[in-house]
């Protein structure tokens, strides 16, 4: 790899002012490094099925997928889910349009699920992420593998894998862009601004 | 959006977020666990003055799959029928604490009326001749999972228009999504001053199925209803089914790709003959199933979000 590749953009900014704490090559190591962790947790590939938790963690799933092919030659399942339904705030925030889940063929009775998201914060999208999947199935274990985490727990949740921790403040806004969404592979903190409330939930 | 009154009050946008949302919800009703938590402690209440089956059931069905408690009440059996004024029966309601009222009555407007005399949602799920939302909805829903987009397509809306609630609410959500409308009945079964509106709306009148239906990408097959009319519409049942009924002659005059809608219930051999109703381009039973989809859509734009005002304090 060469040395520029390399280069941890420490203090770079994003078009928007933000500061990018993680660029396309972190990003993909990070993946190749989790796809590692979950050969290695679960002792290969047996029993695995990945589902991305709508909508950035659905473009994650499916590139740990291709990075645990490429470490073992074999095709994960990847299924979606969306956890609109199951949110613990949908009467204090606008309505939300739904998104579809997907159940990879073959379900997840009694598989190894690792739930796949961009950014672990309060915990709440997983408790309902939880939720979703009991009513899906009743898989033999749960895991959670998240890019970044960010801090900040209102729930008893841990993630199993983590791309990168990134202690923040509260206040902070951190965006995951995402090449097949977005355009562009970053991950970018910022100051909260005017304008979006996102940053609030994320 | 608090309430579902008529079709006229909802924008190209809003429709197209409701069936969106409809098509994930439909995934729900092939899993083994048919629920989910998101009216977990609302209460619905399903206002039937009239007689319903799927309406009311599939609006029970689609509250208890989002978790909301459902509880159905009749005209008959309730303080209606011991000559309590519809207005104190609601207030009567409401004061309980309900989140929705989803109604059907004779009266057309009756919905529109009783949204002003509560705080909670209401549903018009059938007003006198007036109008039936929650199925043109589930309409555009059904013809929309066959066809793709409906802007530019073309609908025949066929039968007893007079009395039919669900035309006119299917005219309105088919005009607000683009399609091309053409409406077939008998002189005595259009609803007067229809020239007028049709014009204004760009909606086409025929009285020849025959000439129509080679040109349909859909048809609707409105039932004839009989217990709505004294007498007279037409000479005799047979020269209906003839002139008006969707005949297994008339289905080979269908293009290929059309397919054929009823709302149910369908008096078989009269508007549509049993070959069409179970012909492969049938879509009535996908009708029915959507219904449920559709439906649970419609319980979660109305009764999650923000809601300006009461209620949204917790």
């Amino acid at each position: 790899m060469s040395p520029a590749q390399d280069r941890v953009p420490a203090g770079a900014t994003d078009q928007t002012g933000g500061r990018v704490v993680l660029a396309q090559a972190e990003i993909s190591r990070a993946l190749r490094r989790i796809a590692h962790e979950i050969l290695e947790g679960n002792k290969g590939t047996e029993g695995l099925v990945l589902m991305g938790i709508a909508t950035r963690g659905v473009p994650l799933a499916q590139r740990l997928a291709r990075a645990l092919h490429d470490v073992e030659g074999v095709e994960i399942p990847v299924g979606t889910l969306d956890i609109t339904m199951y949110r613990d705030d949908l009467r204090s925030q606008p309505v939300r349009a739904m998104e579809r889940s997907e159940v990879p063929d073959g379900g997840v009775d009694a598989r190894v699920v690792v739930l796949v998201d961009d950014v672990l914060y309060s915990g709440r999208t997983v408790r309902a992420a939880l939720d979703s999947l009991a009513d899906l199935g009743r898989p033999q274990a749960v895991r959670l593998a998240v890019l970044v985490d960010r801090g900040h727990r209102e729930l008893p949740i841990r993630a199993d894998y983590v791309g990168k921790n990134l202690p923040t403040a509260q206040s902070e806004r951190v965006s995951v862009r995402l090449q097949e969404s977005d355009g562009v592979d970053e991950v970018v903190i910022s100051a909260p601004e005017s304008g979006t409330l996102e940053g609030a939930r994320r | 959006m608090k309430h579902l009154l008529s079709m006229a009050d909802l924008a190209r946008e809003e429709i197209l977020e409701i069936l969106d949302t409809a098509v994930s919800m439909h995934e729900v009703q092939h899993r083994d666990v048919k629920k989910l938590p998101t009216l977990r402690g609302r209460t619905i209440i399903n206002f039937f003055f009239e007689d319903s089956t799927r309406t009311r059931s599939s609006f029970e069905i689609a509250g208890k799959w989002l978790s909301a408690d459902t509880i159905n009440l009749t005209g008959k059996g309730t303080s209606v029928s011991k000559g309590e004024s519809l207005r104190d029966t609601v207030k009567t309601i409401d004061a309980m604490g309900v989140d929705m009222m989803i109604v059907r009555h004779m009266a057309s407007g009756a919905p529109a009326q009783i949204a002003q005399w509560t705080r909670c949602s209401i549903v018009n799920a059938g007003d006198g001749m007036h109008e039936h939302p929650s199925q043109a909805l589930l309409d555009a829903y059904t013809m929309r999972q066959r066809l793709g987009d409906l802007e530019g397509r073309h609908v025949a809306l066929v039968g007893d228009l007079t009395h039919s609630r669900v035309f006119r609410s299917n005219v309105l959500c088919l005009t607000t999504l683009g399609a091309r409308v053409t409406l077939v009945a008998p002189a005595t079964l259009m609803p007067a001053g229809i020239a007028d509106w049709a014009k204004a709306d760009g909606i086409e009148l025929s009285h020849d199925l025959d000439a129509v239906l080679p040109t349909v990408d859909a048809v609707m097959m409105l039932r004839v209803q009989r217990e709505r009319m004294s007498g007279g519409f037409f000479p005799t049942a047979r020269e209906y089914a003839v002139t008006y009924g969707l005949t297994k002659d008339r289905l080979r005059l269908l293009p290929d790709h059309a397919v054929i809608c009823h709302p149910g219930p369908m008096n078989r051999g009269l508007e549509i003959s049993g070959d069409a109703a179970d012909a492969a381009q049938s879509l009535v039973l996908d009708q029915v199933s959507a219904g449920v989809a559709v439906r649970m859509s419609i319980l979660y734009h109305l009764l999650s979000g923000e809601q300006s005002g009461e209620g949204s304090a917790a």
